[in-house]
């Protein structure tokens, strides 16, 4: 069972760029927000390979199709729909569902249950 | 027992190590067992390339060959052991350690040795020569605590180690017993040009001077007494008077060897032994002692071939040279003296720029015999192809030697070449086979470098096997790709002149118009950076803001831990006690880690994203402003005290370096830019290693473009001499646009410089002499730029908007509470692992 909190409206995101959201345990999750194409990504902000939380004030962009963003710290890359690195697939960043409805953004954290983090 | 023979290979130098990687890949390898000797206490390195030891090569840079290329080859390499007898009825080499080795055939490679002239002292301490590592290190050693160092012998390794003298902080003399430099390569004009250049370098050539004898000296440990009566006081003497062949094994076994030395070798590199050949700088063919490592290698190959049953031949050499000595660029080709019968003579002076040429032509005026060039050596290529090949020359042969401005250039395309011409002679790599390499998929000079060794000998052929490369590429409908990236199929260069031409404003604009995709990491910066330099709009303008690289999106440089450092300007290094107070205060209340920093300001670290506006805020108020430290922008400008104090200096440098600070602050360029203004040449600001240096003289200012500190450290170009405030800002406002308009993304003045075809000269002739007529709209350019400076943090400050996303979290007031900072030497710095686990533990229980 998904849990969807409410965390901003539309406007407290930052077009073609991110924002980060705290949610429940401490959990930092990063915003990115493409208006162009009506997109919105939700990673956790926290950069396993450079170990601070700073995914959010990261690039985005696309490689190879893939919508991603680019470590602030060593710049690499994370695909943003399954979080997996491009320059090693074997690191990998937590996913969140993310919804905007009626103006305002939720983030979907998976159930205790499916909570591997 | 191996049913092989025996090849034993006497020298491990540039020669004999060609000479045993091309075996391996020949048959012959099949055939012998190989054992070589190694006078060196290491195996062969990079002779040509030995000055680089001095900036900042180590020997293990040096090295021809990987560390196990002797075991896995089976090659057994006898190190530090120098062979001394060679017995040639019973076939043996004996080494200095006793051992002894028998052969069926032996290579001679062991080179030469530096010529000591027989001048009374020439033994006392601190009178060295420059051929080996070794040698290097004993010169460094020497030149600790030396102040003069002085070169006997003018020619082209004399001028070389008259350079690492130089380089090594020394005042440097340079002895040449003949009426001019290079003797052998220059004609009398050449030479004097050359004396002239060099002397405004600062080393001091006495020509026509022949050395008596070297005594103790009063000032100096040495002092050198000369024949018309003169008297130097110097610290180390360096021999480079030439070099003679070692061939002192050969002559003991009774070997045949030339009146003036060498070993005498025919054709096929044999010497007067059937089963011993001679190769590389020991050898005479000819009546001919070989120099350089070209003819060497083709020793080497004739030596391989010979050996694997192919008939093949040595047939002599190209002796040419192009080379920059202390940064004059001079150039030999073929008979520069002219000493063909019924050789005519073209020459062409450019005094005011300092150039001379000189062509050697056939009495038919048909062909190119030879040429001589100083001061500017770009058309070195083109005449070297001529002679070589045998090309037939234009009708007005000095075309090819007038100033290039007014007719159209007379550049000899690739496609002009003969197949067979060859392009690297290091290598002898011909044209064929580079376009042999290219059509088996070798698509950038890089592979083709690793592919045919081409270029990675001294590098002179480098601008011709570009050209060629790239002609054959797109011969073969390749396009040359230096795009940007996935998104935009251009150069930087173009997106420049896109933006510029058809006024494009926004990133968005720009994909739409010339590109695909959202963009990537590589390109929303460099257009960026692009749109900031072109339009200096503020930076976090909402359609930039997603542009903007790590550090510019908050103004300030994120640090391991994600906090961020603060660095505000303060121009030439100059602050008051105020401001002092100011900064030390600041740091104090947000409890930030302080530093000077490399640039001559202060570094405030530590600070968390949602503190950078309160801090910020205090700076502006107390005066300062932003030091741009996160941008690809003017960093600093640093400066000596100067004249207003110093009592050696002759310019204001801190007031000029305030002024130069201020005029290009903000300025957003393809890579960070750095500058410097000394008060006198002691140079204490280190104007020369930095983009844009400024020297204060008697006169004026001497300017210094291109320098690089960092990774790959390049003293800089003296590009104008002598010049006023008026002239000297003019020229550095055109070079600064002209930089951000053409350089590639994240290059630097130096690899900028490094890259562009005709170098500095072309770069002189765009700014000073405005050949591309664009001098005015440069400056107009940089007018436009400094007219629209802001403070970026002082705009972000005053925007509300923009200020909400200094804020941690979206949703929350909270700090991040993974930034843990511990305390050393009564500041703070980021907790480690281990630091931060143990403080989690803490704050639970
Ligand atoms: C703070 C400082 C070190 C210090 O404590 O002294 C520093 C710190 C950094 N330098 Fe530097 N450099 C600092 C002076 C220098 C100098 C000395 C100088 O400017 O006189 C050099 C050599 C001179 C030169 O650039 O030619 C220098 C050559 C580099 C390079 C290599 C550049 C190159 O062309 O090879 C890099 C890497 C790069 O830019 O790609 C670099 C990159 C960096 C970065 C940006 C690395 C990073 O991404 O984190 C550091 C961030 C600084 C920060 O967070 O504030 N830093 N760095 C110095 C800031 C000076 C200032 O007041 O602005
Ligand atoms: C500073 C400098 C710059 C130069 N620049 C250029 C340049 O730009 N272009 C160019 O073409 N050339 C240049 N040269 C010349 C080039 O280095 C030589 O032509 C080349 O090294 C000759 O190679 P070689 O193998 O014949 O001799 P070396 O490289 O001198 O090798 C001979 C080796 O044999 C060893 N040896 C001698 N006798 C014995 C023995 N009995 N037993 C064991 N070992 C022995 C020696 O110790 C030495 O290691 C430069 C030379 C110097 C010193
Ligand atoms: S030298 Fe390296 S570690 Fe030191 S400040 Fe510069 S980039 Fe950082
Ligand atoms: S000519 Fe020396 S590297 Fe090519």
């Amino acid at each position: 069972m998904t849990q969807w909190v409410d965390i901003c409206s539309v406007d407290d995101l930052q077009p073609h760029a991110g924002v980060c959201a705290l949610v429940a345990d401490q959990r930092q999750v990063a915003v990115f927000y493409q208006p162009n194409k009506a997109a919105v990504y939700a990673v956790s902000n926290y950069d396993p390979i450079g170990r601070a939380n700073v995914l959010s004030r990261g690039l985005i962009g696309d490689i190879k199709g893939q919508p991603m963003v680019a470590s602030p710290l060593y710049k690499q890359h994370f695909n943003l729909e399954t979080g997996v690195c491009l320059e090693d697939e074997k690191v990998g960043i937590t996913v969140y569902g993310v919804r905007i409805e009626d103006g305002r953004v939720r983030i979907g954290l998976p159930a205790e249950s499916d909570n591997e983090l | 027992m191996s049913m092989k023979q025996t090849l034993v290979v006497i020298g491990n130098g540039m020669v004999g190590q060609y000479f045993l990687s091309g075996l391996m890949n020949s048959p012959a390898r099949e055939l012998y067992d190989i054992v070589t000797f190694c006078e060196e206490p290491r195996p062969a390195y990079d002779r040509v390339h030995l000055s680089s030891f001095f900036s900042g090569k180590s020997a293990e840079d040096l090295a021809l060959a990987d560390r196990d290329f002797f075991d896995r080859n089976g090659i057994s390499l006898h190190l530090n052991e120098k062979a001394v007898k060679i017995d040639r009825v019973n076939q043996t080499v004996t080494s200095a350690k006793g051992e002894i080795v028998s052969y069926d055939k032996l290579v001679l490679a062991t080179g030469s040795y530096c010529f000591v002239p027989p001048i009374l002292g020439n033994g006392r301490p601190q009178c060295l020569v420059y051929r080996t590592i070794d040698d290097l290190e004993a010169i460094a050693a020497a030149a600790e605590n030396a102040k003069v160092g002085t070169v006997v012998g003018g020619g082209l390794l004399g001028l070389e180690a008259a350079k690492a003298l130089k380089d090594l902080g020394l005042e440097t003399h340079v002895i040449e017993f003949a009426p001019r430099l290079m003797a052998v390569q220059l004609d009398e004009t050449g030479g004097a040009l050359l004396k002239r250049k060099i002397e405004e370098l600062g080393v001091i050539v006495h020509t026509a001077t022949n050395t008596r004898m070297i005594t103790e000296g009063e000032r100096c440990v040495n002092k050198m007494s000369f024949a018309d009566g003169g008297e130097l006081e110097t610290d180390i003497v360096l021999f480079s008077a030439g070099i003679r062949p070692r061939d002192e094994i050969a002559r003991d076994c009774g070997l045949d060897v030339g009146v003036k030395g060498g070993i005498v070798i025919n054709d096929q590199c044999r010497t007067s032994d059937e089963s011993i050949y001679a190769i590389g700088e020991c050898a005479l063919w000819n009546d001919t002692i070989f120099g350089l490592v070209a003819p060497g290698y083709a020793m080497a190959r004739t030596v391989i071939d010979d050996l694997a049953g192919e008939a093949a031949a040595f047939t002599g050499a190209d002796m040419s040279t192009k080379l920059k000595l202390m940064g004059v660029d001079v150039g030999s080709i073929g008979d520069a003296h002219a000493n063909t019968p019924g050789a005519l003579v073209y020459s062409y002076q450019d005094g005011a720029r300092e150039i001379y040429k000189r062509l050697v032509v056939s009495e038919d005026r048909k062909q190119l015999l030879g040429a001589v060039l100083v001061g500017d050596t770009s058309d070195y290529d083109t005449l070297l192809q001529y002679c070589l090949n045998g090309i037939t020359l234009p009708e007005n042969p000095d075309s090819l030697i007038l100033s290039h401005d007014a007719a159209a250039p007379a550049a000899l395309g690739p496609d002009l070449l003969p197949a067979s011409a060859q392009i690297c002679s290091c290598y002898n790599v011909s044209k064929e086979q580079i376009c042999g390499a290219v059509q088996a998929g070798c698509t950038t000079v890089n592979q083709l470098k690793a592919e045919t060794k081409a270029g990675t000998g001294c590098g002179g052929c480098g601008a011709l096997l570009k050209s060629v490369v790239d002609s054959e590429l797109t011969k073969l409908g390749f396009e040359v790709n230096n795009h940007l990236c996935e998104h935009f199929p251009y150069t930087r260069q173009d997106l420049y002149n896109q933006i510029m031409v058809k006024q494009i404003r926004t990133f968005a604009e720009l994909l739409e118009q010339f590109g695909q995709g959202d963009g990537c990491d590589i390109c929303k910066p460099a257009v960026g950076n692009i749109l900031a330099s072109y339009w200096n709009e503020y930076v976090l303008k909402q359609e930039h803001l997603g542009l903007q690289d790590t550090n510019d999106i908050f103004l300030a440089n994120m640090q391991k831990d994600g906090t961020y450092s603060v660095v505000p300007r303060i121009s030439g290094g100059e602050i008051s006690p105020d401001m002092l107070i100011a900064l030390g205060q600041v740091g104090k209340k947000y409890k930030l880690y302080t530093k000077i920093t490399g640039g001559q300001r202060v570094d405030l670290l530590g600070a968390r994203v949602d503190q950078l506006p309160a801090i910020w805020s205090e700076l502006i108020a107390a005066g300062f402003e932003s030091g741009h430290a996160y941008g690809k922008a003017l960093r600093t400008v640093k400066s000596c005290v100067g004249s207003t104090w110093c009592r050696y200096g002759v310019g204001d440098s801190v007031g000029l370096a305030i002024e130069l600070e201020n005029r290009y602050k903000g300025l957003r360029s393809p890579h960070k830019i750095k500058f410097a203004v000394s008060g006198c040449t002691r140079e204490c600001a280190e104007a020369q290693g930095k983009d844009v240096g400024v020297i204060a003289t008697e006169n004026g200012w001497n300017l210094y473009v291109c320098g690089n500190g960092g990774m790959k450290p390049r003293h800089a170009d003296l590009f104008a001499t002598n010049l006023d405030k008026e002239t000297l800002i003019k020229y550095i406002d055109r070079f600064l646009i002209f930089y951000v308009r053409t350089a590639d993304r994240l290059q630097r003045t130096s690899v900028w410089l490094e890259n562009m075809e005709g170098g500095l000269d072309y770069l002189r002739s765009v700014i000073i002499d405005d050949r591309l007529g664009l001098g005015e709209d440069l400056e107009q350019q940089m007018r436009r730029v400094r007219e629209t400076y802001q403070c970026e943090w002082k705009a972000t400050l005053a925007d509300e908007e923009r200020l909400k996303r200094f804020r941690h979290f979206v949703n929350s007031d909270q700090a991040d509470d993974n930034i843990v900072f511990v305390e050393e030497r009564g500041q703070i710095r980021p907790a480690d692992e281990q630091e931060r686990k143990h403080f989690k533990l803490l704050e639970i229980a």
